[in-house]
């Protein structure tokens, strides 16, 4: 057995195990750190097949952004763990019966799965002197620019929409306005006064 | 497989195990002094003399905390979440550590040589937010909870310009490995060809978000001591605190180095004519990232915490879209001179 292989059991091992604690731990923010680790260990297995950029990207933008705001959510909520345990076995039969489903259409799919003529020969060359960022690069802003690009609009009109659907202007709000505050000057914010003595203002 | 094969494999593993314990060791015992150069220079700004009792001038100030550190006893608190609480620190000293596999201390001085070294430290560094929240929320109390938040979402903040900063480097190096970065920048014109002169807006820029990255003043909005008693690490004591503080000066040390490899020509000397070359290359890299820490350390002791409304403004409406129209513009000039790596 070779070091990639025991990295890659190690690796494939970790991952399973915290995937399956993903859903068997009794605390939520358990679960999410759980997630964060069958990540990372995803990400150590892209490094292992030569796909070190989508490995760090695994890491970045899942791990460093999209699970940090998992956590904010989960660490936010009230949740109570009795409640949320009892329709555990309510919920079981469907539960079981929908993953029963979904397993059946799977194994359907993939057991009449059969690649085309020509196609098994075409697979991405992982052994090439080049570096996958820049084959990945060079694939995404040439021949899948247009695709790209409309990933791009997807999102930008996703991230607007959810800024249009939180966004509340509360009306008397005392708001602090850095220009105004910047613009500020000796004039403007201070009076001088010579008070006379047992007068007052 | 055969017998040689796995002699081959047991080689290989020890010469990584013993550079690593090498760079490690080295790594550690600089922290330690850069921890007590840091009290040094804060104490010299503000007329006091710092830490002089251990040793000549203090000398030995940080090898007695952590001897007081580890001596103590670790408390955890009753209502903690105790595995996470543990988890915390160790999380934030591995994480930090970790990053300087990839480090090129001197030509071909790294442990890993890595494709995509950049990407690595950027993703490690945007770990290191894990500590934070896992600490801040295990301790089960207010004020390290708020700070958890508070600092989890500047560090993601800042990571974004980070970010940008971190491309427009690329696009003129022509590589995200660390070396290959250095290495462009040896021109004949020395301190004057490394990025720091073309791209200074962005130099500015990286030196800021690093300062916010890594919770240093003026943005260590996380312990701010006076809102916060001391952020996330209020209900840590002993070896966990120490770990903490450890994977946050290692973390300082690491941005400190990411600056000296993006902008200021890693090991390379500043003049490269005859007496400069003569000195090894890991002697200009130190010095290099000591200047930086000399500057973290002098903005600490002299800038004024900021207000957490003005950080976040800073973060998102002034460095975000400067670091975004500066990668647009330095992309058009290297298209349109030809002056970009690999032809344009």
């Amino acid at each position: 057995m070779s070091l990639a292989a025991l990295f890659f059991y190690l690796f494939a091992g970790v991952a399973v195990a915290s995937a399956f604690m993903v859903i068997a731990s009794r605390n939520p923010v358990h679960s999410v750190l759980f997630l964060i680790l069958t990540f990372v260990n995803a990400s150590g297995l892209f490094i292992l097949i030569g796909a070190e950029f989508l490995a760090m990207l695994l890491v970045v933008v899942y791990v460093g952004a999209v699970a940090v705001l998992f956590l904010f959510v989960v660490m936010m909520l009230d949740v109570d763990f009795v409640e949320l345990r009892q329709g555990f076995l309510q919920y079981l039969p469907v539960g079981v019966l929908v993953g029963l489903v979904f397993l059946a259409e799977l194994v359907l799919v993939f057991g009449s799965w059969s690649f085309g003529e020509g196609v098994t020969g075409a697979v991405a060359t992982v052994v090439s002197d080049v570096p996958n960022t820049v084959q990945i690069g060079r694939v995404l802003y040439t021949e899948y620019v247009y695709f790209f690009q409309a990933a791009g609009l997807i999102l930008l009109v996703a991230m607007i929409g959810a800024i249009v659907l939180t966004l509340r202007h509360k009306e008397n709000v005392k708001r602090q306005s850095i220009p105004v505050q910047n613009a500020r000057t000796k004039a403007t914010a201070m009076d001088v006064v010579k008070v006379p003595s047992g007068k007052g203002l | 497989m055969t017998d040689t094969n796995w002699l081959d494999t047991l080689l290989q593993v020890l010469i990584i195990t013993a550079q690593s314990l090498a760079l490690l060791v080295g790594l550690l015992i600089v922290v330690a002094y850069v921890l007590l150069a840091d009290r040094k220079i804060w104490a010299a700004v503000q007329l006091r003399r710092g830490p002089n009792v251990v040793g000549p001038f203090g000398l030995f100030q940080s090898f007695a905390d952590l001897l007081k550190f580890v001596l103590k006893e670790p408390v955890i608190p009753d209502g903690s979440n105790k595995g996470v609480f543990l988890l915390a620190p160790f999380v934030t000293c591995l994480l930090a550590l970790a990053a300087w596999a990839v480090v090129p201390i001197d030509a071909g001085w790294v442990v890993a040589d890595i494709n995509v070294g950049v990407l690595f430290i950027f993703a490690i560094s945007s770990l290191g937010v894990y500590g934070v929240i896992m600490g801040g929320w295990a301790s089960n109390s207010k004020y390290p909870f708020l700070s958890a938040l508070r600092a989890a979402a500047q560090m993601v903040s800042y990571e974004v310009s980070i970010g940008f900063v971190l491309v427009t480097v690329l696009m003129c190096a022509g590589s995200l490995n660390l070396s290959a970065i250095v290495e462009a920048q040896n021109t004949p014109y020395g301190i004057l060809g490394w990025y720091w002169l073309p791209l200074f807006p962005m130099f500015v820029i990286f030196f800021i978000s690093a300062l916010a990255e890594t919770n240093r003043p003026p943005f260590d909005l996380g312990e701010a001591e006076s809102e916060l008693v001391a952020g996330f690490m209020v209900e840590y004591g002993s070896t966990p605190y120490m770990m903490f503080m450890l994977g946050e000066y290692v973390a300082i040390m690491t941005m400190c180095a990411l600056t000296t490899i993006l902008f200021m020509g890693g090991w390379l000397p500043p003049v490269p004519v005859a007496p400069f070359t003569w000195v090894p290359g890991i002697i200009w890299f130190l010095l290099k990232v000591l200047l930086v820490f000399f500057m973290f350390a002098m903005v600490k002791a002299m800038v004024p915490r900021y207000r957490y409304d003005q950080l976040m403004r800073l973060g998102w409406k002034v460095f975000l879209p400067i670091s975004l129209v500066m990668v647009v513009v330095v992309a058009s000039v290297l298209h349109f001179t030809g002056l970009a790596p690999g032809g344009g």
